[in-house]
């Protein structure tokens, strides 16, 4: 199906998922505001959710069905694989989080039903980053996005560190934002454009790279290091992600993280595919993130610190793929960010279970005696564990060979073996997690009694369980999926030698 | 028909093996693990006689897997990794029937891990395509770890731990060389497979590259053996296991660093592994594991730590072996690699007997016991007699090829190697004199009671092949001399391959 963005219905036509949710954001909405008094509604809320984030997928699949892709070169919005992959990404982890919050949500007294509606809004803002063909698209989506997840972060208004974590979060946001718009400002000075296929033109023509075009690409990587929460950008993500109710921060760690990388990795492909100097920035941000976030996730003692530190060291791996370039590199990431989106989420959820009132205090040590107490729920996490890890039988394990496939084949033989001693050393903090639920003691019989989740969490658990475990052993679906998904999003330039 | 589903059936009955045991009644779970380790056994037997001696692949299964990235489900033995195959099926009903009294809590966790790890073990063999080898050596390192953390002794996080994080290491660095080497041979013959075959026909003309390459294979295999320095894991890790923990680690899971070698390193690299300061290198490193792992054994005292210590020596002579690259020293190699497993495996579960009873492992506990514990006392002194390679035991064959075999290569190497057959006779002899020997000087000693039947039970398969090995060890040696000759001829093409087999 080939959509013409001069022609009105082709232009409604390929942004159908966004008008989709747009549509149902609607209908949450007037429907929190008709009822929103008691647990009831609440729930009949998350249910609206539901099937608001079930339809949007939906649609994204019709649109994948018929190859739906943009006629002519110019368009503000991109139609191709990587847009509907990476939305069923951001969609399923909004599902996710939805079925996660639903017990939390009640059990915290946090009787707030437009947490669902900021919810899908932020998704919404999600779609729309990775659907940008043109910097002020990603721009809107990026704000949309942004706004909506502050408010989250500050969703319980009764705590101190909830708010404190909206407060840093919008701060340090805005002021990336600015950092954003100013490339975007100083990118359309050199080019005179902010469409990215347009800039990819002029790029290319220009030969060697002006000092504006240069500053204004700078400006953008810092933007969007801020997002992704790359060292040394990094500062706000571990108060944030401390202080903001569980279920959110598990959105945050995913959706907001894989949207911004997609946004960074069709504009670094797109737009700058001809500049070498991007390749090199990343290059280092890579290695200082994930030396970084693995060094400071070694030091934490709670739980929920030590995983909003594995998730800096996360975005490090995930900036191997995207500074490896090419079709591996592209395919290498989404195949990462769904295994990362996966087990993350399921690291979040098992966490909502812990404790009551407080579960930023978690301490890994508080997790030991878990397995003899609740087998299933200390099984998940340790699969979870594993995964992150990249241990084989996972998914996170698949993931990580496919990044260092894909940076071997760049010939960034370094940038590879970084990786994997990096890899090692979170062996030192993924551990002990097992190691508490498994190896040591309950410290009184009453430790884990209210340790549970309701039903709607622990079928999340088990999709994620699942997921990785089904991954790990037979990714042939996934890996051709990540492999069809992944062509229109280069540029025509490079051609890198990659494996089938 | 049998040749094709062999391996495969070796690999996939452990894993559901495991899993019933989780499912059926705690009561049970010994009962069952110990049932499905000695059809597992069974299973293998037939391969003694299946296997015909010849230098290629057998019983060779092969399925795609990966279809994007050219992985392929490829097993086969050939007289390397036959025995070590052998060798794993053969210690896992022993190792089970070892704790039955020993394990004590969560028993249904402890023998599914034992027999998922069986096939981690056996996969690490008998795999044939780089992603599955790597795949398995992996695998088999959780259930490893969760046997030292759960069920291991006063200190043994910390073991687990270290273990866990040492192999992970090396691990990881073989996995980039691994994926180096792939798209090296990828771009070379335009194929992307991990095949073994495949690797293997394209790993010429790396150049420098092959020094990293190698360096990263080295570095996995070597902390697993152990060299020398790379072996501080293995005295932590041997001493807080429990007894089926130790008995495994010792007899297996160090032989995957040699087999390692053996299969991957030399064939891969070999203009690195026979570069002359490569093989001074390694060949000093397996010298000092000899003799300061005697050394060292000999002042320890921890009886589990004497042995463990003691691994490192005969490791070392493992390595000598293989480095010497001549027919008898490889079999020599291949040879101490089973005895290492079946002696230091009956020293491990006669340590773990004694100490069941009277809950120390400290040699000055002991003293005497000769006339309370006769039997428990022979059996100690055969095995250890075997252990420092007494003609007419299965260690003498072993150390007497590799010493022999070594001279022509590494005169002066080998004469020093010779001390540390001298060392290990005096640790072990020295220890067994103040375990068994002496005036029974502590009352609590004077109430041991002697072996059980099911304690016997799991010793006799072990005398039998002591005895076996170093009276006939013909048909063994036969079995692996056609692959020992390919791989000699194949790393040193010339006449020195062509002698004939050493048997003494």
């Amino acid at each position: 199906m080939r959509l013409d963005p001069a022609i009105y219905n082709d232009l409604l036509l390929s942004l159908l998922p966004e008008l989709v949710l747009t549509g149902w954001s609607l209908v949450v909405l007037l429907f929190v505001a008709w009822r929103h008094e008691t647990v009831r509604d609440l729930r009949i809320t998350a249910w609206l959710t539901l099937l608001a984030l079930v339809s949007t997928a939906v649609a994204t699949w019709w649109l994948w069905w018929n190859t739906a892709t943009i006629q002519g070169q110019v368009s503000m919005i991109a139609a191709d694989d990587f847009r509907w992959v990476v939305t069923w990404v951001f969609l399923g982890a909004a599902a996710l989080t939805v079925l996660i919050s639903i017990a939390y949500l009640e059990r915290e007294q946090l009787l707030a039903p437009e947490y669902y509606v900021l919810l899908i809004f932020g998704t919404l803002g999600m779609m729309v980053m990775a659907a940008g063909a043109d910097l002020m698209v990603i721009f809107l989506g990026l704000e949309l996005m942004s706004v909506a997840v502050y408010v989250l972060a500050g969703i319980d208004r009764r705590r101190a560190r909830s708010a404190e974590a909206a407060l840093k979060y919008f701060l340090l946001g805005a002021f990336a934002s600015g950092f954003l718009l100013y490339g975007i400002a100083l990118v359309y000075g050199a080019t005179g454009t902010t469409n990215l296929v347009l800039i990819g033109g002029q790029v290319s023509l220009m030969g060697k790279p002006s000092v504006m075009l240069l500053a204004g690409l700078g400006m953008l990587i810092v933007g969007f290091g801020f997002k992704i929460a790359a060292v040394p950008f990094h500062m706000w993500a571990p108060d944030v992600y401390d202080g903001a109710p569980t279920p959110v921060t598990a959105f945050m760690a995913t959706g907001v993280k894989a949207a911004a990388f997609a946004a960074l990795l069709r504009v670094m492909n797109q737009a700058f595919g001809p500049v070498p100097a991007w390749h090199d920035i990343l290059w280092w941000l890579a290695v200082i993130t994930m030396v970084g976030g693995n060094l400071f996730a070694l030091g934490q003692r709670s739980l929920k610190r030590m995983l909003a530190y594995s998730s800096v060291a996360h975005a490090g791996y995930l900036l191997v793929a995207v500074s490896a370039g090419g079709a591996a590199g592209s395919s290498a990431f989404l195949v990462y960010v769904i295994a990362y989106t996966l087990m993350s989420l399921g690291a979040f959820a098992v966490l909502t279970a812990k404790g009551r009132g407080g579960e930023s205090d978690v301490l890994i040590d508080d997790l030991a005696g878990l397995a003899t107490r609740r087998p299933w729920l200390a099984f998940a996490l340790a699969v979870c564990m594993l995964s992150l890890l990249g241990f084989p039988g996972t998914a996170g394990f698949i993931g990580k060979w496919y990044i260092l496939i894909a940076a071997t084949t760049a010939g960034k033989n370094t940038l590879a073996a970084i990786l994997v001693l990096t890899s090692v050393v979170s062996a030192g903090y993924y551990l002990p997690v097992i190691m508490a639920m498994y190896m040591k003691p309950e410290p009184n019989e009453a430790a884990h009694v209210d340790v549970c989740l309701d039903r709607w969490g622990r079928s999340a658990v088990a999709v994620v369980v699942v997921g990785l475990l089904l991954f790990g052993v037979w990714p042939n679906r996934l890996l051709e999926l990540a492999r069809s998904a992944v062509e229109t999003v280069q540029p025509a330039a490079t051609t890198a030698v990659t494996p089938r | 028909m049998y040749a094709s589903w062999l391996l495969t059936a070796l690999l996939v009955w452990p894993l559901l093996a495991g899993a019933i045991v989780l499912l059926a009644p705690a009561r049970l779970a010994k009962f069952i693990a110990l049932a499905a380790s000695l059809v597992e056994f069974a299973i293998s037997v037939p391969l003694w006689w299946t296997f015909v001696p010849s230098g290629g692949m057998q019983l060779t299964a092969d399925y795609a897997w990966i279809a994007a990235w050219g992985v392929h489900y490829t097993v086969g033995v050939d007289g390397i990794s036959l025995f070590m195959v052998l060798l794993t099926t053969f210690l896992m009903p022993l190792s089970i029937l070892g704790s039955w009294s020993y394990i004590t809590k969560r028993e249904p966790g402890f023998y599914s891990l034992l027999l998922v790890l069986t096939t981690g073990m056996i996969g690490v063999f008998v795999a044939l395509d780089l992603f599955l080898f790597y795949v398995m050596w992996e695998v088999m390192l959780i259930p490893m770890y969760f046997i030292i953390g759960v069920w291991g002794g006063d200190n043994r996080l910390y073991a687990a731990i270290k273990f866990f994080i040492y192999t992970f290491l090396g691990s990881l660095l073989m996995l980039v060389a691994i994926l180096v080497l792939y798209l090296h041979a990828g771009q070379a013959s335009g194929v992307y497979s991990f095949g073994y075959a495949h690797l293997l026909g394209n790993a010429k003309d790396l150049g420098s590259l092959a020094w990293w390459l190698f360096g990263a294979f080295f570095l996995a295999f070597a902390i697993k053996v152990p060299l020398f320095p790379l072996h501080t894991w293995l005295p932590d890790a041997h001493v807080e296991a429990p007894t089926a923990g130790s008995v495994i680690l010792a007899g297996i899971l160090l032989k995957m660093g040699t087999y390692g070698f053996l299969r991957f390193a030399l064939p891969f690299f070999p203009a690195v592994a026979l570069n002359q300061t490569v093989q001074l290198v390694i060949v000093v490193l397996a010298l000092i594991g000899i003799i300061y792992g005697g050394l060292v054994a000999m002042v320890q005292p921890d009886f589990k730590k004497l042995i463990a210590y003691s691994s490192v020596a005969h490791l070392g002579f493992v390595m000598l072996g293989i480095w010497a690259l001549t027919l008898q020293s490889v079999q020599g190699a291949l040879l101490i690699m089973i005895n290492h497993g079946i002696s230091t495996g009956a020293l491990f579960f006669l340590v773990g007997m004694i100490y069941e009873r009277r809950h120390s492992r400290l040699i000055e506990s002991y003293g005497g016991i000769a006339r309370v514990v006769p039997l428990f006392a022979a059996i100690l002194t055969i095995v250890s007699l075997s252990s420092i390679a007494l003609p007419g035991t299965n260690g003498f064959v072993g150390e007497f090829l590799v010493l022999i075999g070594s001279f022509r290569t590494y005169p002066i190497a080998t004469a020093l190697a010779t001390t540390g057959v001298i060392v290990a006779a005096a640790y072990l002899l020295t220890a067994l004199q103040r375990v068994i020997y002496n005036p029974l000087a502590q009352p609590e000693n004077e109430k041991l009671t002697d072996l059980t039947p099911r304690e016997i039970t799991v010793l006799v398969p072990l005398l039998v092949l002591i005895l076996w090995i170093g009276i006939y060890p013909k048909p063994f040696l036969e079995r692996m001399e056609p692959s020992s000759r390919a791989l000699i001829q194949q790393l040193r093409p010339g006449p020195a391959a062509g002698d004939t087999p050493g048997q003494p």
